[in-house]
C-alpha cells in the first residue's frame, strides 16, 4: 500500500461506510438507483468541485464558482429565448466566456501578486453583479434540444439511471485525472502549489499555469453552469449561491489540503458523494428539520476532517 | 577581453532593490571547461549575481552574453533552455513531489503525449545511484534528509547542464565523502567543457576544485585570480578587505571543568528518537556535538531545549529538576536555542530586523510588560554593531537580508534575552570567513561571561578550535565524549566512524 | 517628497485612506448635502453619520477579523455567530429575563464560545483556518435556527434595543461601541506586546514557537476575540430591527468584513496588521453603497460596481501596479 494514496483509501471507505449505514437502517436505500442518483443529483457540483481541486491544488481558492454557474445559465437562457440562438453555439459562447473570465482572474492574481480569496471574491461579485444586470427575474429554457438532452441516457439494471448530467461529470473526471497525474501541467500544478518560490526557480512559467488554472477552474464552472440548466430549465442570477463553499467542502473532505500541493482529482468525486449521501440519508429519515440538516452537516466536515487526520497520521507512523 | 573560448561574460551588471546596491558594475568571465568560484563575504552580492545571470532578478544595467550574443532570460525556464541550469543556495526543490518528478521537472519523458512515469523513474534512479542515492524515486522529497536533497538538487543541476553548471553553496550540508563524490562530478563535466560556476564558504574546498576565482565585495568586483597563484591569505584579505584575525583561546582542561558548577545536566535522558545519555555543560564550558547529518544532534538540541518531551530520565539545570511543558518556560528558565534551519524555524520573514531581535527578550519579559520602542531601537542598533550585520537600516525586513546575516540577527536575538545555556544548531552553516571568525570569537566571549554553550555543528575544524567538551553522536545515541587536548579533528573523526 | 521615498507604512495606509477621501468626495459631488450634519435635540444627524452608523456591524467584524488574518488565518463563521448571539440574547428576553447585564452576557458569551471553538480547532487541533470555521459558518445558522425554533423572534426590551438604535454624545450608539472596541483592542495590542507576537505568530508560526511564544494560545485568543467583536455586532442587528431573524442576520457580512480587512491593506498571508485601516476599509465598503445609491445608478448594477471598486483598490495597493504606472509614464515621456 502506497503512503502516498492513504487519504485517498480513507475518504473512499468513509463513502462505503456511510452507504452501508444508510443501507442497514432503510429499506431501499442500497440499491444501485440510489447510488447513481448521487450522481445525477450532484453532477454539476462534481464538475465544479473538480475545477476547484485544481485551484487548491496549486495553493489558491476560487469563490467565484457558484456566481460563474449562475451567470452562465443566464446568459444561455437569455441567448435562447431572446435572440434565438440554438443552445450549443450558446454553450460555446458561455465556455469561452467563463474561460477568459478565469484566465482574467488568474492574470490578476499573478501580475499584480494579489491574494486569490480577494480577486475570485471581486470575481463572485463581478459575475452575480453581471447576471442580474443581464437579467433580473428567472428566464425559463424552452428548447427542443434541452428536453431530448434531458431525456438521453441509458437504464441501468435495478431502475438506476446513467443520464447526460452523469456522463459529462464523468468525462470532465477522466479529464481531469489526465491532466492532473499525466500531463506535464499537472506536475506544475502540484508543484506551485508545493512551494512557487521553488517552482520557479525549477523553470516551472508560473505565470502561465497560474492563469491557466484559473482559467480551468471557470470553464468547469460554466460547465457546470451548463448542466444545472438541465435540471432547473431556466436561467436565475440568485441560483446557485453557496455552491462555491459546497465545493471547497468536497475538495476538503476529499484529502486535498487547502494549503496546496497534496490531493487527488478523484478523492473529490467522493468527497461530493459523501455529502450527497448525507443528504439522501436526510431526506430518507424525513423527521429532520432544516436546521439540524445544516448542524449535522456542519459536525460531520468536522468528524471527517478529524477521522482522516487522525488516520493518516496514524498511517503515516506505522 | 574575451578570449574565444569565453563561454559566459557579464560587464558592468548593475542590480539594485529598494535602498540597496546589489552590484554594482560587476564583471565576470567563465570559460569553457573550467571551474571557477565566486567568492565574498556574506552579502557581498554573489547570489544576486547568479539570479540575474539566470532571470531570477531583471539585471538595471549591464550586459550580459552566452556564447558571445547577449541574452535577456526572463525566469529560469529561460535560462535553461538556453543551456545554463543552476542549482540555488539553500535547497530549492519540490517537497511534495517524488524525487523522480524533482529530478525530471519540466524535462519529463512523455510517450502519446502522456508523462511516462516508469521510464522517469527508472532513468531518475539511474541518475542517483551515480551519487551513490540508492533510494526510492517515488517517495515524495520531504520524506529525504537535507544532505539526500541537496544531492537530488545536483544530479538536477548536473543532468540538465548544457553550456553552464551554477551551484551556489552546495557543500553546505554534505559530509566530507560526499563532497570528494560531487568534486569528481564536477571535474567530470569540466573536462567536457562545461563551464561551472561555484559559490562556497569553504576556502580548501576551493583550491580542492577551482581554476580561477573571482571575488566580490559589497556589490563590486574586486578581481579575478589564478586560483594557483593567489595564496589563501590573500584571498580572505581580498574577501574582507582586511587581514582576518584568528581567535587565540585556552581551552578549559577537565580539571579546571570540574571545579566550576555545573549549569546543566541530563542524565540517561531520552526522547522518542534518542537513546538514552547523559550530557553535563559547565557555566563557561563550550560543548560541542558532533556527529553527522541525522546522527541526532539537531534531535538532542530539540529535547534539552524542551521542543520534544523527555521520555525517560532527568534534566537539571542549576541543579534544580527541569521539565517544560512548552518552549517559553524553557526560555524563562534561561535557555535560547538557535534552530538549523533558519528559513523555516529562525527568522520571521516579513518582521523587521528589530523586531526579530527582540522578540526572544520581549517574550522572556511577557505579554504585559512591553518593551519601550526607545529600548527597542538601542538594543538592535547595538547588536547591528557588535555583530557587524550589515544592513542600512534596523527597520527592513528580514528576509531582505543575505543568509549570513540572517543568522546573526538570530544570534542577536537570543543573545538579547541573556540566556544561562544556549543552544546553537549548526550556526555557522553558510556564514563567510570573517562572520565565522566573529562568530566563534562571539561564542569565546560569552562563555568568559559565564553562558554554558551547546553547538552541534558538522565541521570538525570550528568544532576543535573552540569546544571545551566534544560529545560525539552517532546513529541517535552518543558514542564517545572528548575533553580538553584529546579533541583533534582526527580523534573526532574516528569517533564518528565508530573506530577507537 | 516622492511616493517611492516613503516608508512601506506610510505608502500602506495612504491607499486606504485616499480610497475613503475619493469617495467621499464623489458622494459631496453627487449630493452637495451629504457632508453637512444638522443637530436636532443634540443629536447629530447627516448622511456621514449614516455611513459610520451603517458601518458599524462591518467595523466591528473588521476589528476581530484583523487580529485573525494577521495570524495567518480566517474566519468565515462570524456572520453565523452574529446570528447565534443576535438568538440567545433575543432568547433571554423572551424566555423573560429583564436584566441587562444578563442578556448582554449571554450574547457575549455565545460569541466566546464559538470562537473558542474555532480557536481551539485552529490552534490545538491544527484544521486549516477556512475548513475550522467553515464548520461554524455552515452549523452556526442551524444553531441559531434552533434557538429561535425556525422562527423570526421578535422582542422589546428598552436597555437592549438602546444597542442599536440609541444615541450617546450625540452620535448612534453603534458608532460608539466600534471606537470603544476599537480603542479597547488597540490599547491591548500595541500597549503590551500581544500584538508583536500576533504578529510574529502570522509571520512565522514555528519560529514563533522557538521563541518561545505561545502560539496556540495566541490563535485561540485572536479566535475568540473575533468570536466577541461578531456577538457584538450580532447585538447590534438585533436591537436594531427589535429581532432576531437566523436566516438573514449577518449574512455574507464575514465576505465584508475579510474585504474590509484587505482593503486596509494587510495581507491574508498573516504578518502586519493595523486595526485602524481595517476600519477604514469598512467605512469604504459603506460609502460605496451610498455612492451607488446616490448616483442613481439602478440597484441591480450595485454588485458589478462594487466588483470594479474592489479591483481598483486592490490594484492601488499592489507595487507592480505602480512601477507598471512608473513604466508606462517613462515610455510616454520619451514618446513626447
Ligand atoms: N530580495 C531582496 N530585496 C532587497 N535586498 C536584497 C534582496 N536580495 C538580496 N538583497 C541584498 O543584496 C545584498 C546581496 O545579497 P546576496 O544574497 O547576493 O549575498 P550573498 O553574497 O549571496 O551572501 P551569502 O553568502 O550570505 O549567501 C545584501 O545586502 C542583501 O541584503
Ligand atoms: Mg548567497
Amino acid at each position: 500500500m502506497n503512503k502516498k494514496f492513504l487519504p485517498l483509501y480513507v475518504t473512499s471507505s468513509l463513502f462505503v461506510l456511510l452507504f452501508l449505514v444508510g443501507s442497514v437502517q432503510f429499506e431501499n436505500f442500497g440499491t444501485l438507483r440510489v447510488f447513481m442518483n448521487l450522481f445525477t443529483d450532484n453532477a454539476f457540483l462534481i464538475i465544479a468541485a473538480i475545477g476547484m481541486t485544481f485551484v487548491i491544488l496549486s495553493g489558491g481558492i476560487d469563490l467565484s464558482v457558484g456566481s460563474t454557474i449562475a451567470l452562465s445559465g443566464v446568459i444561455i437562457s437569455v441567448l435562447l429565448r431572446d435572440y434565438g440562438w440554438h443552445p450549443i453555439p450558446a454553450f460555446a459562447f458561455v465556455l469561452v466566456l467563463g474561460t477568459l473570465f478565469g484566465a482574467a482572474m488568474g492574470a490578476i492574481i499573478h501580475f499584480y501578486q494579489l491574494q486569490p480569496f480577494i480577486v475570485t471574491l471581486a470575481g463572485m461579485f463581478f459575475a452575480r453583479g453581471l447576471s442580474s444586470v443581464v437579467s433580473e427575474e428567472s428566464v425559463p429554457i424552452t428548447h427542443m434540444f434541452y428536453d431530448n438532452v434531458a431525456m438521453f441516457g441509458f437504464e441501468l439494471p435495478g431502475g438506476a439511471w446513467l443520464g447526460s448530467s452523469t456522463i459529462i461529470a464523468l468525462v470532465v473526471l477522466g479529464l481531469a485525472i489526465w491532466l492532473a497525474n499525466f500531463t506535464r501541467f499537472g506536475g506544475r500544478v502540484y508543484g506551485i502549489g508545493g512551494d512557487a518560490q521553488s517552482a520557479a526557480l525549477m523553470g516551472v512559467p508560473i505565470a502561465r499555469t497560474t492563469i491557466s488554472v484559473y482559467a480551468l477552474s471557470s470553464f468547469f464552472a460554466a460547465l457546470s453552469g451548463i448542466v444545472f440548466s438541465f435540471y432547473t430549465f431556466s436561467g436565475y442570477s440568485l441560483a446557485a449561491v453557496g455552491v462555491e463553499l459546497d465545493a471547497i467542502a468536497a475538495v476538503v473532505i476529499g484529502g486535498t489540503l487547502l494549503t496546496g500541493g497534496y490531493g487527488y482529482v478523484v478523492g473529490t468525486l467522493f468527497g461530493v458523494l459523501i455529502m450527497g449521501v448525507v443528504q439522501t440519508y436526510i431526506s430518507f429519515d424525513g423527521t429532520l428539520s432544516s436546521w439540524w440538516t445544516k448542524i449535522v452537516i456542519g459536525l460531520l466536515l468536522f468528524v471527517f476532517i478529524a477521522l482522516q487526520r487522525y488516520l493518516v497520521r496514524r498511517g503515516t507512523k506505522a | 577581453m574575451s578570449t574565444d573560448d569565453t563561454v559566459l561574460a557579464l560587464r558592468g551588471v548593475v542590480k539594485t532593490f529598494p535602498g540597496v546596491k546589489a552590484l554594482n558594475g560587476v564583471d565576470f568571465t567563465l570559460r569553457k571547461g573550467e571551474i571557477h568560484a565566486l567568492l565574498g563575504e556574506n552579502g557581498a552580492g554573489k547570489s544576486t549575481l547568479i539570479k540575474v545571470m539566470t532571470g531570477v532578478y531583471r539585471r538595471n544595467g549591464g550586459i550580459i552574453a552566452l556564447d558571445g550574443t547577449e541574452i535577456h532570460p526572463a525566469n529560469t525556464g529561460d535560462a535553461q533552455d538556453l543551456g545554463i541550469s543552476t542549482v540555488y543556495q539553500e535547497v530549492n526543490l519540490l517537497p511534495n513531489l517524488t524525487v523522480a518528478q524533482n529530478v525530471f521537472l519540466e524535462r519529463e519523458p512523455k510517450r502519446f503525449g502522456i508523462i511516462d512515469w516508469r521510464r522517469m523513474n527508472r532513468e531518475a534512479r539511474e541518475l542517483l545511484l551515480g551519487y551513490d542515492l540508492d533510494i526510492d524515486v517515488t517517495a515524495p522529497l520531504n520524506s529525504y534528509s537535507v544532505a539526500v536533497q541537496q544531492l537530488i538538487a545536483i544530479a538536477r543541476g548536473v543532468s540538465m547542464s548544457a553550456k553552464v553548471l551554477i551551484l551556489d553553496e552546495p557543500t553546505a550540508s554534505l559530509d566530507a565523502e560526499e563532497v570528494a563524490s560531487l568534486f569528481n562530478i564536477m571535474r567530470d563535466l569540466r573536462d567536457r567543457g562545461i563551464g561551472i560556476v561555484f559559490v562556497t564558504h569553504f576556502l580548501d574546498q576551493v583550491y580542492a576544485v577551482c581554476d580561477r576565482i573571482t571575488i566580490l565585495r559589497n556589490g563590486t568586483l574586486v578581481g579575478e585570480y589564478e586560483a594557483a597563484t593567489l595564496s589563501q591569505q590573500d584571498l580572505v584579505s581580498h574577501m574582507l578587505g582586511k587581514e582576518l584575525e584568528k581567535a587565540v583561546h585556552e581551552k578549559v582542561g577537565q580539571a579546571e571543568a570540574q571545579t566550576r558548577e555545573t549549569l546543566f545536566e541530563l542524565n540517561q535522558g531520552s526522547s522518542d528518537v534518542l537513546e538514552p545519555l547523559d550530557i553535563s555543560v559547565c557555566a563557561g564550558q563550550v560543548v560541542g556535538l558532533a556527529g553527522l547529518l541525522g546522527s541526532g544532534r539537531t534531535e538532542l538540541c530539540k529535547l534539552v531545549f524542551g521542543v520534544d518531551e523527555l521520555s525517560q530520565g532527568d534534566a537539571k539545570l542549576n541543579n534544580q529538576s527541569i521539565r517544560f511543558s512548552n518552549t517559553r518556560q524553557a526560555v524563562v528558565a534561561g535557555l535560547g536555542l538557535c534552530p538549523e534551519d533558519r528559513k523555516k524555524d529562525g527568522i520571521l520573514g516579513p518582521m523587521s530586523i528589530r523586531e526579530n531581535m527582540i522578540m526572544a527578550l520581549q517574550n522572556k519579559r511577557g505579554w504585559w510588560r512591553y518593551i519601550p520602542m526607545k529600548k527597542q531601537r538601542e538594543l538592535a542598533e547595538h547588536y547591528v554593531k557588535v555583530l557587524k550585520i550589515a544592513t542600512s537600516d534596523i527597520e527592513k525586513p528580514i528576509n531582505q537580508l543575505s543568509g549570513g546575516n540572517q543568522q546573526k540577527v538570530i544570534l542577536a536575538r537570543w543573545l538579547a534575552a541573556e540566556p544561562k545555556l544556549m543552544l546553537l544548531d549548526e550556526p555557522t552553516r553558510g556564514i563567510d570567513v570573517g562572520a565565522h571568525a566573529e562568530i566563534i570569537q562571539l561564542i569565546r566571549k560569552l562563555c568568559d561571561d559565564g553562558l554554558g554553550l551547546l553547538v552541534a555543528s558538522s565541521e570538525l575544524e570550528e568544532l576543535v578550535e573552540f569546544a571545551d567538551k566534544v560529545v560525539v553522536m552517532r546513529d541517535r545515541r552518543k558514542v564517545a565524549e572528548l575533553s580538553g587536548s584529546d579533541i583533534s579533528q582526527q580523534t573526532i573523526m574516528q569517533a564518528i566512524a565508530g573506530q577507537s | 517628497m516622492r511616493y517611492k521615498d516613503l516608508s512601506p507604512a506610510v505608502r500602506r495606509s495612504l491607499w486606504p485612506i485616499i480610497g475613503l477621501f475619493v469617495l467621499l468626495l464623489a458622494n459631496v459631488l453627487i449630493s452637495p448635502e451629504f457632508f453637512s450634519i444638522e443637530i436636532k435635540d443634540g443629536r447629530f444627524y447627516g448622511s456621514l453619520i449614516d455611513v459610520m452608523n451603517r458601518a458599524a456591524p462591518v467595523a466591528l467584524l473588521a476589528i476581530g477579523m484583523t487580529l485573525v488574518i494577521a495570524t495567518g488565518g480566517v474566519d468565515l463563521s462570524v456572520g453565523s455567530v452574529m446570528a447565534i448571539a443576535g438568538a440567545v440574547s433575543a432568547g433571554l428576553i423572551v424566555g423573560g429575563v429583564d436584566n441587562i447585564a444578563i442578556v448582554i452576557g449571554g450574547g457575549l458569551l455565545a460569541g466566546v464560545a464559538a470562537g473558542f471553538v474555532n480557536g481551539f480547532l485552529v490552534g490545538y487541533f491544527g484544521i486549516q483556518p477556512i475548513v475550522a470555521t467553515l464548520i461554524l459558518m455552515v452549523a452556526g445558522r442551524g444553531i441559531a435556527q434552533l434557538i429561535n425554533s425556525g422562527q423570526i423572534v421578535t422582542f422589546h426590551h428598552e436597555a437592549f434595543e438602546y444597542l442599536g438604535v440609541g444615541y450617546l454624545f450625540g452620535l448612534p450608539f453603534p458608532i460608539i461601541l466600534v471606537i470603544i472596541t476599537f480603542v479597547l483592542v488597540q490599547l491591548l495590542m500595541r500597549r503590551t506586546a500581544l500584538g508583536l507576537f500576533v504578529e510574529g505568530v502570522g509571520a512565522n508560526a514555528s519560529a514563533s514557537h522557538y521563541i518561545g511564544i505561545n502560539d496556540k494560545l495566541i490563535k485561540l485568543m485572536v479566535y475568540c476575540v473575533s468570536g466577541l467583536c461578531a456577538a457584538v455586532a450580532g447585538m447590534i442587528a438585533a436591537a436594531d430591527i427589535g429581532g432576531s431573524d437566523a436566516n438573514n442576520a449577518g449574512l455574507w457580512l464575514e465576505l465584508d468584513a475579510i474585504l474590509a480587512v484587505v482593503i486596509g491593506g494587510a495581507s491574508l498571508m498573516g504578518g502586519r496588521f493595523s486595526v485602524f485601516l481595517s476600519i477604514i476599509g469598512a467605512l469604504i465598503i459603506q460609502a460605496l453603497t451610498i455612492t451607488i445609491i446616490l448616483s442613481g445608478v439602478p440597484p441591480k448594477f450595485n454588485l458589478l460596481i462594487k466588483a470594479a471598486a474592489i479591483i481598483v483598490i486592490l490594484l492601488l495597493q499592489s507595487p507592480e501596479f505602480h512601477r507598471q504606472i512608473a513604466r508606462f509614464k517613462k515610455a510616454g515621456g520619451a514618446q513626447s
